[in-house]
């Protein structure tokens, strides 16, 4: 199973499924940020979007994801004001730049993003910018590689671990995996030949263990100016992902000290009940259950132009990648 | 002309507009029909008429290889081109916001004589139009172009054949990129330039070399190359089989897609042209773009086959085969 929105990507990308030997089967798992962010803290998005004095400053293709009933873009259509910032960074310039408004980040991203969200926040601290604050909807992935192993319904035999997540833990927070779990991993680069060479290191370990293929970024120990950073800004908190569930201590919240930054607390919103769309299974194609094509939506009433699920509308989601780079004979590239 | 801003009384017809008539485009594109000033122009032609036109509506204005004027002379005259047109003349109407920079307005009409005297093209009528401030983000140009067909054959989707050879004329994405650069939203140097540049002479070499065996020629603008294919798939009604290593991309543009998660396939370009040519001349049309300095890296990309038409298979570096779709909405670059 890999668990990096880029390696679904380049799987796809370079058809690699279909140079794998018999006997050995690829599955995606919960590795997209967009992907992962559950409908009901979309809902949450999207109703501080209707603030009029709030500017909803985002990554990416979060834009376009359903919500329950609604989505940034249509919001943005609507009227309200969203923007899209490569770095978090940008929506510190945003912010400085019009007083008067209110600009919430929403932070989505695993550990590969919310340290630059922290250093935003330490610069926001500095510069004194009381017109900006975070919805932190960032997770952390050891959590979700236990709550995946925890309900024991795919049979996974080894990860290809995610790279750029890596450069910042380290690789040594994955050893629970061959330590309580008996599945061993490859920290791998986003190459076809990094991918295929994870799955060859997989593949010749005598026992499960934890290695680091993406040698060029990635070392045991991590970056740890990083991880202070996480750990100054942020603090581990409960959080739902899309198909998981809750997963306790998988979320990062802002810190004690950086509280007067959380867009929650600065605003009072109540986005209702959250509603998953009918007939989505993006929940099971998270947890590795089902393959894209099996879902009746998929191709469909599913697609990147019109997309059902938070799977299709990301670039790095498991469907939207299989969509787009899917094999020539895959029958989900068949016209209707 | 005293002023050093536009006005709106420069778009309302009387003194102010002939004044700017006379300093700006007559200055820069003074030729026997324009100075007429008549309100149409009249040209002559030998035979068949191409008729096209473009509103040009690019932020910002002004990039690495290019700017507005420049791609508004060239994007029609190409689009001329892709008929066997020689461009005889543009009609050029601006629609400018009150405020603008005479200065400006002066840089661009010169950009804009300049292309199309390399085309070459005369500009022979135009209109002028001052919208109020905010209302036009600058400046939109939108061009005209009148075109004699210089073929005898039918060239177009309907006269590809199974068997004809796919030649692109250079280099994908540079113009995609070159833009993004220009509008600093991502803190790092691309060392890209736009590929805008009028096209006429690339193709009149490769009909002189094809003759009727040049079934089909396209530009690549917006949606990339991978629209072009799935567009003349479909007209068609043929199969494309693409050959990736073959595509001819810049290492800076293959950087920055790998960085961002872009497909070069995706990719704008403005100086670029898809050929169907009978595989008894595609050396000799090959050949003929090559000596172009517009098609120095013109490179046979794939064939038309029978099979499975309406669809577009790339075969990777790896000998997999995937599915080639026109692009979904916006470019967005990935999150993690």
């Amino acid at each position: 199973m890999e668990v990096c929105g880029t390696h679904t990507m380049a799987i796809s990308r370079y058809g690699l499924r279909d140079l794998l030997p018999a006997g050995m089967r690829l599955v995606s798992g919960p590795g997209c940020p967009v992907c992962v962010t559950a409908v009901g803290d979309l809902d949450v998005v999207v109703a501080l979007a209707r603030l009029p004095e709030v500017t909803i400053v985002t990554f990416g293709d979060l834009v376009r994801v359903p919500s329950s009933h609604s989505s940034l873009a249509a919001e943005r259509a609507a009227g309200a004001d969203v923007r899209v910032v490569y770095a978090p960074t940008d929506a510190l310039e945003l912010a400085a730049a019009e007083p008067e408004r209110q600009f919430v980040l929403a932070g989505i991203g695993f550990e590969t993003t919310a340290p630059t969200v922290a250093g935003a926040l330490l610069m926001a601290r500095e510069r004194g910018l009381g017109n900006f604050s975070v919805l932190s909807l960032h997770k952390t992935m050891p959590g979700a590689l236990r709550a995946l192993l925890d309900a024991g319904e795919s049979r996974i035999d080894g990860f290809i671990l995610p790279g750029h997540v890596s450069v910042v833990t380290g690789s040594d927070c994955y050893r629970f995996l061959p330590g309580e779990y008996g599945v061993g991993g490859v920290v791998a680069g986003f190459t076809a030949a990094d991918v295929l060479e994870a799955l060859l290191l997989l593949a010749r370990q005598q026992e499960p263990a934890i290695e680091i293929g993406y040698r060029r970024a990635v070392t045991a120990a991590g970056n740890r100016v990083a991880q202070e950073l996480l750990a100054r800004v942020f603090a581990p908190c409960d959080a739902v992902w899309r198909g998981l569930g809750l997963i306790p201590g998988s979320g990062l919240r802002l810190s004690e000290e950086f509280r007067d930054f959380a867009a929650e607390e600065r605003f009072t919103v109540e986005p209702g009940e959250p509603v998953e769309p009918r007939g989505c299974r993006c929940g099971e194609v998270l947890r590795g259950l089902i393959d894209p094509p099996e879902c009746a939506l998929f191709g469909r009433r599913c697609t990147p132009e019109m997309p059902v699920g938070a799977c299709m509308v990301s670039s790095e989601g498991a469907c939207a990648a299989h969509f787009r780079y899917r094999a020539f004979d895959d029958p989900a590239g068949a016209d209707d | 002309m005293p002023e050093d801003r536009i006005l709106l009384g420069h778009g309302s017809g009387g003194r102010l507009y002939r004044d700017l008539v006379r300093d700006v485009f007559l200055a820069h594109f003074a030729n026997p029909v324009l100075s007429r000033l008549d309100d149409a122009a009249a040209l002559t032609a030998a035979g068949r008429i191409a008729f096209t036109t473009d509103a040009h509506v690019v932020q910002p204005l002004a990039f690495a290889g290019g700017d507005i004027g420049r791609l508004a002379v060239a994007g029609t005259v190409n689009d001329l081109a892709t008929a066997a047109a020689r461009p005889l003349g543009l009609a050029a109407a601006f629609v400018i916001e009150e405020g603008f920079e005479i200065a400006r307005l002066h840089e661009v009409c010169a950009s804009m004589a300049a292309t199309a005297a390399e085309a070459p093209v005369e500009i022979v009528t135009g209109d002028t139009k001052v919208v109020q401030r905010g209302a036009a983000d600058g400046l939109f140009i939108t061009t005209t172009g009148v075109g004699e067909i210089v073929a005898a054959h039918d060239v177009s989707a309907a006269a590809a054949t199974a068997g004809d050879v796919l030649l692109l004329s250079g280099t994908l994405g540079d113009h995609a990129l070159a833009v993004l650069a220009a509008r600093g939203d991502f803190a790092m140097t691309l060392d890209v330039r736009s590929d805008c540049a009028p096209l006429w002479h690339l193709v009149e070499a490769a009909l002189a070399a094809g003759g009727p065996a040049v079934h089909f020629m396209r530009d690549p603008t917006r949606g990339g190359l991978a629209t072009v294919l799935a567009e003349l798939a479909e007209e068609a009604a043929l199969g494309i089989e693409v050959d990736e290593t073959a595509l001819p991309v810049s290492p800076a543009v293959r950087s920055a897609c790998d960085l961002l998660g872009y497909d070069p396939l995706s990719l704008a370009n403005e100086g670029k042209m898809v050929f169907a040519v009978a595989p008894g001349a595609a050396e000799a049309v090959l050949e003929a773009l090559r000596g172009r300095p517009e098609g120095a890296r013109a490179a046979r990309i794939g064939t038309l086959v029978a099979e499975h038409p309406g669809r577009v298979a790339l075969r990777t570096g790896y000998g997999t085969r995937r599915v080639v779709d026109m692009p979904v909405g916006e470019l967005l670059p990935r999150i993690c």
